[in-house]
């Protein structure tokens, strides 16, 4: 039996049974059948972002915290075209995202019609895949297929264009049950015999390292679980990319801290040094390797990723094992044990005596003041205040991103939100509209810096809105931070358009759009400020003024080797050369 | 020689891991892409190959399985075999493809392209083009009395090897298919 229903409610009659509770959308003509169907019901809740941008941000936000696919609704072209962003964000960093634009009429499509744009031509490269839909009989089938894409194998960004004329148009329904979507399987399951040969190799390896990334939080809660099982049983020392940190407890025994360019010490040593490198879900990327000729000389490498276009694409592996880091786990935990769980002891406790011998080094020391509110200190004491809240942190891309990234401790999964891959300035307050959104009573914080933040800064009236209370911790230089920090080490300290003038006042900008803001310039008084934007109850921005000149260290300069890390001013003078200044 | 076959999901069984990797020499391969016949498909796999700067020496593309809706993409490319080894990871990532086969490294393999040339003479240059064009096999489609147009069927060295010949006799105009390819045997 199937159901005929125009094409509008087969959208929101498709996102109900893929159990949607919340799109991040904004109306315009190409969409307004669409619209309409939502007003008519209560099920899904739609949230007006004040930006196209915002709305894929949020989702993002949304999904990383959930662990579900974000849902977006936008109207054709300029709706469209202002989705790129965040959707080559949310490919670059597999978020799963399904994204449904609005077009012009079938009829009209090639006519250069108002607001007409080519959206999947224009989205193709920046989607896993894209649909335009032509024919209503298709449209509910193509928006389960586009779920069952975005979520499936390594997870990434889909889009349904579908033209206003579909959405007035009779067509009977299709339950996800009932759509085909056998054309896309990826393998989820390793290859036994190459999980036996890393197993020999975990048994023999004299210094191990676990390199761990996203796939492990993407491939969900159970993949996190088995991560820290293999870890406390084999105590292997265990590092992680930007984008896997809470995967493994920042606070576990084993935990040597986050690798690659504003990594820690001892995780880029024990990298360089090993001779077993254990790539889980990560992706050899440039922020991690550095010189490549020059990574990681010793060791043999093992690489478990869903994705095998990941596998020998930047580093070459001895041991490729295609398949969901979930699965691979517990296949690998499985034959360990049942091999009578070997490691080599000895050998371990020398390695762990040079790790701990790394750490000693207290690479992430900085200088404090107690006059004026160092970077580091106000990530510092912001850990401290929120330590053990159910809290969720999201950020900006600079260096207040690497900042929390060394400074905060994250202990579970889908708790920290950042762009990784492309680097989004203005990701971070629309992501935490979105992670409130999902956890209305979680404390939710971004932590930004003053040149991002001003980027989605309309996404407050968002917050406002739907009384979402997201916690915007600004650390404030009147710089933009990083530029300026390259510009210092690589470009003769010649500060080409790297300040912010004209910085509007915070204070008065949360107080004209219906919040509440504070000032804070004293270290002194950090701490009570910190206070009184966790107990305000609604959005608030807290306007850190922090030193203006910090640099982010420690910094494995472009074009060197992690053994070269700079670890503070001294040493960066005059740091990048030749070739690597090329480099980004 | 099965086994060479890259499966959708697998980069395993590759020849390449027989290699040096780092062999920065530049090679040729033959790719037969089966993709679902979709509005886009052929874009997709185009843009692949300029969005990661990848070459394409020739390309065909044609439904072959009109009930299924499949089409065959023949793809000659260049790269090290640290390239092509990606490209056919990354080509295998595309939703609507379903199966990447490198012809190359599979075992011996038909190639064939169809060529039209268009040549203009009078004299003993149209009767030497005529007697070329015999031994080559290539067949007249089209004749005035001052001009031929040949069909000639072959590989890409034949055609090349004909064009060159025809080019002093008054070779004025040619299309090529670009090529089609099939493993040998059973399989």
């Amino acid at each position: 039996m199937t159901r005929q229903m125009t094409g509008a409610k087969m959208v929101v009659q498709a996102l109900k049974d893929q159990g949607v509770d919340t799109v991040f959308g904004y109306p315009g003509g190409a969409v307004l059948p669409i619209y309409d169907e939502i007003f008519q019901q209560n099920e899904i809740q739609h949230v007006l972002v004040r930006h196209e941008q915002g709305a894929v941000h949020a989702a993002e936000g949304y999904a990383r915290s959930t662990g579900k696919p974000g849902v977006v609704l936008v109207t054709s072209g300029p709706g469209a075209t202002n989705a790129v962003t965040g959707l080559t964000d949310a490919l670059l960093d597999s978020i799963p995202l399904v994204v449904l634009t609005g077009q012009v009429p079938t009829f009209m499509i090639g006519t250069d019609g108002f607001q007409e744009a080519d959206t999947v031509g224009i989205t193709r490269p920046c989607t896993k895949h894209n649909w335009l839909v032509k024919d209503t009989e298709k449209l509910a089938e193509t928006i389960h297929q586009a779920f069952h894409v975005a979520v499936t194998g390594r997870p990434g960004p889909t889009l349904v264009d579908i033209p206003k004329d579909v959405q007035f148009a009779q067509g009977s329904y299709v339950t996800p049950q009932k759509s085909r979507t056998d054309n896309y399987q990826p393998q989820m399951k390793g290859d036994i015999a190459d999980i036996t040969a890393l197993v020999e190799m975990i048994e023999a390896a004299e210094r191990p390292v676990f390199y761990t990334g996203g796939g492990v939080i993407n491939s969900g809660p159970g993949a996190s679980q088995l991560l820290r099982e293999l870890v406390e049983a084999t105590g292997f020392p265990i590092t992680s990319t930007l984008m896997g940190l809470g995967a493994y407890p920042a606070t576990g025994e084993k935990w040597i801290g986050m690798l690659g360019m504003h990594g820690l010490y001892e995780a880029n040593m024990a990298m360089h040094d090993c001779d077993l490198m254990i790539n889980i879900g990560a992706r050899f990327d440039d922020r991690i390797t550095g010189r490549i000729d020059a990574f990681s000389p010793g060791s043999k490498k093992a690489h478990i990723d869903i994705d095998p276009s990941s596998i020998n694409k930047v580093v070459r592996v001895d041991v490729p094992i295609v398949g969901d880091v979930g699965h691979v786990l517990e296949d690998l935990l499985r034959i360990w044990k049942s091999r009578g769980r070997k490691t080599n002891t000895d050998a371990l406790k020398t390695w762990w005596t040079q790790i701990n011998a790394w750490r000693d080094v207290k690479c992430l020391t900085y200088t404090n003041s107690d006059t004026i509110i160092k970077p580091q200190y106000a990530v510092e004491r912001l850990e401290a205040l929120t330590r053990g809240k159910d809290r969720y942190v999201t950020t900006e891309v600079g260096q207040h991103q690497m900042w929390a990234a060394q400074f905060m401790d994250f202990n579970e999964p889908g708790r920290w939100m950042t762009s990784g891959g492309l680097g989004t300035m203005g990701y971070g307050l629309p992501a935490s509209v979105g992670v409130q959104q999902a956890h209305p009573d979680a404390l939710v914080i971004n932590v930004a810096g003053d040149a991002s933040w001003l980027m989605n800064m309309q996404e407050m009236g968002t917050a406002v809105q739907f009384r979402l209370p997201i916690k915007q911790f600004i650390l404030n230089n009147e710089r933009l931070g990083m530029v300026r920090q390259w510009q210092q080490l690589l470009h003769g300290e010649r500060y080409s358009h790297s300040w912010s003038d004209s910085l509007p006042d915070f204070v008065k900008l949360a107080e004209a759009f219906g919040c509440k803001g504070r000032v804070v310039s004293n270290p002194s008084e950090l701490d009570d400020a910190i206070e009184e934007m966790m107990a305000y109850d609604g959005p608030f921005i807290l306007d850190v003024l922090v030193e203006k000149h910090e640099n982010c260290f420690p910094m494995i300069p472009s074009g060197e080797p992690h053994n070269s890390m700079l670890l503070g001013e001294v040493e960066a003078t005059d740091a990048i050369r030749g070739k690597g200044a090329t480099l980004v | 020689m099965s086994a060479l076959n890259i499966k959708k999901g697998s980069t395993k069984k590759s020849a390449y891991e027989l290699r040096d990797p780092n062999a920065e020499v530049f090679e040729t391969h033959t790719l037969a892409v089966i993709v679902d016949n979709e509005a886009g498909a052929l874009a997709r796999v185009i843009g692949l190959f300029s969005g990661r700067g990848y070459n394409i020496d020739s390309l065909t593309v044609a439904e072959v399985d009109h009930l299924g809706h499949t089409s065959r993409i023949t793809i000659v490319t260049r790269g090290t075999p640290a390239i092509i080894e990606q490209i056919k990871a990354q080509l295998g990532r595309i939703v609507p493809v379903h199966d990447v086969h490198d012809l190359t490294v599979e075992g011996p393999s038909v190639e064939r392209e169809l060529a039209l040339f268009k040549v203009r003479g009078t004299g003993n240059d149209r009767v030497e083009a005529l007697r070329l064009a015999d031994i080559f096999r290539a067949n007249v489609m089209d004749s005035t009395l001052e001009s031929f147009i040949f069909e000639l069927t072959g590989t890409p060295d034949k055609v090349d090897a004909f064009a060159e010949l025809m080019r002093p006799l008054g070779l004025v105009e040619l299309a090529r298919t670009g090529v089609a390819a099939l493993s040998r045997g059973s399989e």
